[in-house]
C-alpha cells in the first residue's frame, strides 16, 4: 500500500489536526497486511471515523481502487477540510463529512470496512469534551477515563452499522484494557482478532479486528 | 457531497426528531464531475440504496435527467442503465448548499462539498 502524499501539509494545519504519528502507520500497516482479505470482501462502502489528517482513508482509497465508495468522518472541522485536499492531491475520491462518531448516518448495515483511530489516551473526562473551539486537537487524543470513552459510544452502534461479511479496524494501547473490549464486543456478536501490535515510547499500541461470529 | 452520501445522512440525531430522513437539499451550487465508471462498482451499489430518496434528491437539484423511477430487473447487464446511475450517485456533487431535517427544519451547511451534521450541545 502506498504512503500517501502529505506535502501540502504544514506546521499550521498540524496546530489543528493531528499529525501522523505511530499509531497511525501501525494501522496503515495492519491494512496493507489485510489487503488480500479486504479485496476479497468486495467493499462498496468504506468508512473513516476520526480521518485527521486523511492519510489513513487515502491509502485505502488508494489500495482498493474505485470499486467502493470512501466515506471520512471528523469532529473538527480543519481535520475535515485537510482530509478533502490530501485525498484530492492523491488523485481520490474520498466524501467528507463532519460529524460526531456516527451520529449523521442512517444505519442499516451498509458498511463494508470501518476504520477508527480514535483518542485512546487515559485523561480526566472533562478533557474529552475539548474546549469547543475550532480545530482542537485536546480531541484527537483525549479519550477520558481508560481512554475508552469516545470508543465506547461507538461500539454499541456497530452491529446496526457493519454490512454482513463487514469488518471494524480500531486502535487502541494496552490501557484501554483490549480484554474487556473483546468481551464487550462479544456480547454484541463480534469476535476479536490482533492484527498488530508494537511497543512504541512506552505505548503498547494494538491494531484490533471486530467481524461477525 | 454526493448524492451517495446523501442517501445515507440522516438527522434523526437531533433531540425531538424520530426518522430525520431523507434530509432535503437547498443546492446554492452544484458541480458535474465526469469521474471513471466502475460497472461492478454501481451493480453492487444499488441494493444497498434507497432508491426513492436517490430519485428525488437528483429531482429537487435538477439532475434526474431520464434516471427512471425504479430499479429495473436485470440492471446488472443493463449497461446504460448502470451508467445513469453512476452518473447521478457519484458524478453530481453539490458544492455548497444545505441539508435540511425533514421534522423540524434545521439546516445544515454544506461548504466546498463538506456537509456539517456538528450539533450543539441543547440539540442533543
Ligand atoms: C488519534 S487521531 C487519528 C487521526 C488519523 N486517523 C490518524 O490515524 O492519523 C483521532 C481523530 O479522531 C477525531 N475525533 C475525536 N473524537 C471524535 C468524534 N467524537 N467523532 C469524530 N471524530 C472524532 C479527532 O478530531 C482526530 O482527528
Amino acid at each position: 500500500m502506498d504512503t500517501p502524499s502529505l506535502s501540502h501539509l504544514s506546521k499550521i494545519e498540524y496546530d489543528h489536526v493531528y499529525e501522523p504519528a505511530e499509531d497511525t502507520f501501525l494501522l496503515i500497516d495492519a491494512l496493507e497486511e489485510d489487503l488480500a482479505l479486504l479485496q476479497n470482501i468486495k467493499p462498496t462502502v468504506c468508512v473513516e471515523v476520526g480521518s485527521g489528517s486523511g492519510i489513513v482513508i487515502t491509502a485505502v482509497a488508494k489500495a482498493l481502487g474505485r470499486t467502493s465508495f470512501y466515506i471520512a468522518v471528523d469532529i473538527n472541522q480543519v481535520a475535515c477540510k485537510v482530509t478533502q485536499k490530501t485525498a484530492q492531491l492523491n488523485g481520490t475520491d474520498v466524501e467528507v463529512v463532519a460529524m460526531d462518531l456516527m451520529s449523521g448516518f442512517h444505519l442499516d448495515n451498509k458498511i463494508d470496512v470501518l476504520i477508527f483511530n480514535p483518542p485512546y489516551v487515559v485523561t480526566p473526562s472533562e478533557e474529552i469534551l475539548g474546549n469547543k473551539m475550532y480545530g482542537d486537537l485536546t480531541r484527537a487524543w483525549a479519550g477520558g477515563e481508560r481512554g475508552r470513552e469516545v470508543m465506547d459510544q461507538l461500539f454499541p452502534k456497530i452491529p446496526d452499522i457493519l454490512s454482513r461479511c463487514g469488518v471494524f479496524y480500531l486502535v487502541v494501547i494496552s490501557e484501554n484494557c483490549p480484554e474487556d473490549i473483546k468481551h464487550l464486543m462479544n456480547d454484541l456478536g463480534f469476535i476479536m482478532h490482533v492484527v498488530k501490535e508494537r511497543k512504541v515510547r512506552g505505548e503498547y499500541l494494538l491494531v484490533l479486528k471486530f467481524t461477525r461470529k | 457531497m454526493k448524492l451517495l452520501t446523501h442517501n445515507m445522512l440522516t438527522s434523526k440525531c437531533l433531540k425531538g426528531v424520530n426518522v430525520g430522513y431523507p434530509l432535503g437539499i437547498v443546492a446554492k451550487d452544484v458541480k458535474v464531475l465526469e469521474t471513471e465508471f466502475n460497472s461492478e462498482f454501481v451493480s453492487r451499489i444499488i441494493p444497498k440504496l434507497d432508491w426513492d430518496t436517490l430519485w428525488n434528491a437528483a429531482d429537487s437539484i435538477g439532475h434526474a435527467g431520464d434516471l427512471p423511477r425504479a430499479v429495473c430487473d436485470d440492471y446488472e447487464n443493463d449497461v446504460e442503465f448502470l451508467k445513469k446511475v453512476h452518473h447521478v450517485l457519484v458524478e453530481v456533487e453539490v458544492i455548497e448548499g444545505e441539508l435540511v431535517c425533514p421534522e423540524s427544519g434545521r439546516k445544515f451547511s454544506i461548504n466546498k462539498g463538506i456537509p456539517n451534521m456538528l450539533l450543539n450541545e441543547d440539540e442533543l
